[in-house]
């Protein structure tokens, strides 16, 4: 009898284990659009309300601040957060893309596991550690090296940005060229091509996709990340015209700023407003990476 | 020739299977006695697993798998079943493969009962001597009941795989090529244990060796492309004139 | 296999090339091949060496404080002296906190995804949540602190606010590890357990589970790992400047309450390095390694448990 009842009661207890399940499951959704509406919500009062959109985008006045008519004008902080992504880009999508073609296909084994495994650590290292390595260790080399008068700026935050970006491509880029069926190489070894013969002829355009989305992905970081740029690319709101300019990017702007903001102000809003647009800014490049790769998977099935 | 029993105990009444676009069973009625041995035999691909997975309605975990029509057993239509892990606990299953699942011998055999209730240690004890017994595979494991299952060799697994559908003492016993992982030597072994249990259960027996078939069946199915081709006594499918020219020419090796 | 077969007898099949067929265009492909071989080969280096430069440089610098005091004693004088038992403490309340409440809903949330969703509309917009949610830059998450737990749902910042949104943060990289250990594991364990009766549930719970502990874990330890490093969620919603607290005796392990807003370790070291002036670079290094070690060794452990487990794998 004993059985029977506790047998009725697992019974019972099943829809209940799965309705919890789904509802966990479904939070991903919630999340995802809670984070939205609260962003928003913090930010829509402004950009309904006071912000002048035209001057948002197009100004570079960032006064915030000022007594007499604070501008809110974010083409500089985009014209920050571009050009060392760009910066960071430059370096990063080929030496992780090629790192990754090494991991891949040349390594032997052994040396593999352990490049991974140095790889994956290198990605654990905390942003704030990368902007102290900015900071403190990578200023004075740059100054030494460029001569400027100080070495925080566009090339540091560029630099430290690129190799945080790396292992991100790289095992991207990694799953990529593993996702390319063996049978191809195999039929190209066959022919006679060489090594590099079947990664330029056959790997690279069969896997371009992935890689492609492995270079959106390390974008999308990029922009998004704060603390190391915070620390490493200094604090000028201007357009930079050389590697050695300091500029200031979106993330940074939130980060430094919203502290000493009066909450339900303006400038407390309007940095609502901008983590909107970079919310905004990453959902598009995860989305078109998203549909990169799909792209890819649904070839190669079909 | 008596083509129907009168109390079939599975019964297919105008059964069609999709997954998709993909038509697994074409319109299959048919009757299957009970305490008998019944042989469905057929090329790949002519639907013989789709057929198994409709009795016991493990069909559902297929994705986009779209059944019609009705699958009775016991006279009961298995989609109007309350409970369809009773339904699923009264019918025992062997796949091609051999799975041992990861965990001991003991309780990969007292996974089901203990699933359905049973915690008493004697007589868990006692069903999995019996089933092990059954599967001819006690002798071996007797003293390494706390080996894990998936330890076992391919054929000592697929041996395990069959106690453990006794282990629910089911009335109906499924097997779907079961001796592909298998040598000959424990095939045989197996196959005597068939001949045995079907004193008590009903034996549905998919096999893609015709002579397998030939040897244990009481009446065999011939499925081909997703339609039923041909059922009828054992001797009457394999004699020089069975109903269909198909049926001949694949059981005499022409193709398939 | 194959492919690893093909990539470590390359030399060999070079060597074959050369034999049969020694004539200048395969020479220069041979030349080529080895060329570029060693040209990745240098850049990966490239790319490891000046890592290592940098850690050794990081602990030579902060080898003058590194000492069992650093760890145990609070910050003194303005954050000049002693060392960083307030905002190491901080660290492990908010790593914990977030991992309670992270840890069940994504180790659930990835039992969804690989053995309840089916292949429809839903399962698609939860698969682009989690890619979503795990793009989302950190200071949005942070901007999400402020608007839904320290101001909306009233809780002000606090320890718990900061670990809400650090959970929040870290839940994708749960979902997805559990998801792939799930995976992992053989179509056909499910496919017996459902054939003797056994519910979907049933199934899960014993044999499913059970045998995706480690692939699971791994997720969890590098959600720790994250929400240990991560600065930017928690900065509006929760860390602290500096708080006294006590560092001696049992108390000195439960300085915080929930809704008190503490030190962070990650926080520490960056104010420490660019708001506090007169700190002396060894502690701002100090608090940097011991930052980067803490990463690091629940990241090797998360490595050698992944190793350990596959050498003991049960089929």
């Amino acid at each position: 009898m004993r059985h029977a009842a506790a047998l009725r009661l697992s019974r019972l207890a099943e829809p209940l284990v799965e309705a919890i399940i789904r509802l966990c499951g479904w939070s991903a959704i919630f999340f995802v659009f809670a984070i939205f509406f609260f962003v928003f919500r913090e930010g829509a009062p402004m950009l309904f309300g006071a912000l002048d959109l035209g001057e948002f985008f197009t100004s570079v006045n960032w006064r915030p601040d000022s007594r007499i008519q604070a501008q809110y004008g974010v083409l500089a902080l985009l014209a920050g957060t571009a050009s060392v992504t760009a910066l960071a880009m430059l370096l990063s999508v080929p030496a992780g893309l090629g790192a990754a073609i090494f991991v891949s296909e040349f390594c032997p084994p052994r040396v593999r596991e352990t490049l991974k495994i140095v790889i994956e650590l290198l990605a654990a290292i905390p942003s704030v550690v990368w902007g102290f390595i900015g900071y403190m260790v990578l200023n004075p080399v740059l100054i030494a090296v460029t001569g400027a008068p100080i070495g925080i700026n566009i090339l540091n935050g560029g630099i430290i940005l690129a190799l945080m970006s790396v292992p991100i491509i790289m095992s991207v880029g990694e799953d990529a060229l593993k996702a390319v069926p063996d049978t191809y190489r195999e039929a190209a070894i066959a022919l006679g091509a060489s090594r590099w013969q079947v990664v330029y002829k056959v790997l690279l355009p069969a896997a371009k996709n992935g890689l492609l989305a492995a270079a959106l992905l390390g974008i999308g970081r990029s922009v998004g990340e704060t603390m190391a740029v915070l620390m490493a690319t200094g604090h000028a709101v201007q357009i930079p015209h050389s590697l050695l300019d300091p500029v200031r990017t979106l993330t940074a702007t939130i980060a430094a700023e919203l502290g000493e903001t009066v909450e339900g102000g303006d400038h407390y809003r309007v940095l609502f407003v901008i983590g909107t647009l970079l919310m905004l800014m990453a959902f598009l490049v995860n989305l078109t990476a998203d549909l990169v790769v799909k792209g890819v998977r649904g070839k190669q099935n079909g | 020739m008596v083509t129907d029993s009168v109390d079939p105990h599975i019964a297919f009444r105008n059964v069609s299977v999709s997954y998709g676009r993909k038509v697994a069973l074409d319109r299959v009625t048919l009757e299957i006695p009970r305490h008998e041995i019944f042989g469905i035999i057929g090329p790949a691909n002519s639907g013989k697993t789709t057929l198994l997975k409709c009795i016991n309605r493990t069909i559902d975990f297929a994705p986009l798998a779209r059944v019609d029509g009705q699958v009775l057993v016991g006279g009961e239509d298995v989609y109007q079943m309350a409970n369809v892990f009773e339904l699923r606990r009264r019918i025992g299953m062997v796949f091609p493969l051999p799975v041992g699942l990861p965990l001991s011998v003991y309780d990969n055999v007292a996974y089901a009962p203990r699933m359905a209730g049973l915690t008493r240690r004697d007589e868990l004890d006692a069903l999995v001597e019996t089933c092990l017994r059954h599967a001819a595979l006690w002798d071996e494991v007797k003293d390494r009941m706390q080996l894990l299952g998936t330890r076992l060799s391919g054929g000592q697994q697929q041996r395990l795989t069959i106690a453990r559908a006794l282990s629910h003492r089911p009335e109906i016993l499924c097997l779907d090529e079961f001796s592909i992982a298998v040598d000959p030597v424990t095939t045989m072994k197996i196959e005597d244990v068939l001949l045995d249990l079907k004193q008590q259960m009903t034996i549905v027996l998919v096999t893609n060796l015709v002579q397998q078939a030939r040897r244990l069946a009481d009446r065999v199915a011939f499925l081909n492309n997703a339609t039923l081709i041909e059922v009828g006594p054992t001797e009457h499918v394999f004699s020089e004139h069975p109903a269909e020219r198909l049926t001949f020419d694949y059981v005499r090796g022409h193709f398939g | 296999m194959a492919r690893d077969a093909a990539t470590t007898t390359g030399p060999g099949a070079g060597d074959a090339i050369g034999r049969f067929a020694a004539g200048p265009v395969e020479r220069r492909k041979a030349l080529v091949e080895r060329l570029v071989a060693w040209l990745l080969g240098s850049l990966t280096v490239l790319l490891v060496l000046p890592l290592i430069a940098i850690l050794a440089t990081l602990v030579a610098k902060a080898w003058p404080v590194l000492s069992w005091a650093f760890i145990t004693q609070n910050p003194q004088t303005y954050m000049t002296a002693g060392g960083i038992w307030a905002p190491l403490i901080g660290t492990f309340y908010l790593v914990f906190i977030s991992l309670a409440v992270a840890a069940p809903i994504g180790v659930l949330a990835g039992v969804y995804l690989n053995e309840y969703a089916g292949e429809n509309w839903t399962t698609r917009l939860v698969t682009l949540a989690v890619v979503n949610l795990a793009g989302v830059p950190s200071i949005v998450h942070a901007l999400f602190g402020v608007g839904a737990f320290v101001l909306f749902a009233g809780i002000g910042r606090s320890v718990l606010a900061a670990s809400l949104t650090l959970a929040v943060m870290t839940l994708p990289v749960i979902i997805t590890s559990t998801k792939e250990a799930l995976a992992a594991v053989p179509q056909s364990f499910r496919e017996a357990c459902w054939n003797m009766g056994a519910s979907r549930w049933q199934t899960i719970r014993t044999i499913v589970l059970p045998n995706a502990t480690s692939g699971i874990l791994t997720g969890v330890i590098l959600q720790v790992s994250r929400a240990a490093g991560e600065t930017a969620p928690i900065l509006f919603t929760g860390a602290v400047f500096y708080v006294a607290v006590p560092d001696r005796g049992l108390a000195s392990f439960f300085p915080y309450g929930l809704f008190d807003r503490c030190m962070a370790l990650s926080y520490h070291l960056f104010t420490i390095s660019t708001q506090v002036t007169g700190v002396s670079e060894a502690l701002q290094y100090g608090t940097a390694v011991v930052l980067i070690g803490l990463v690091i060794s629940v990241n090797l452990a998360s490595i050698s448990l992944r190793v350990y487990l596959r050498s003991r794998k049960r089929w």
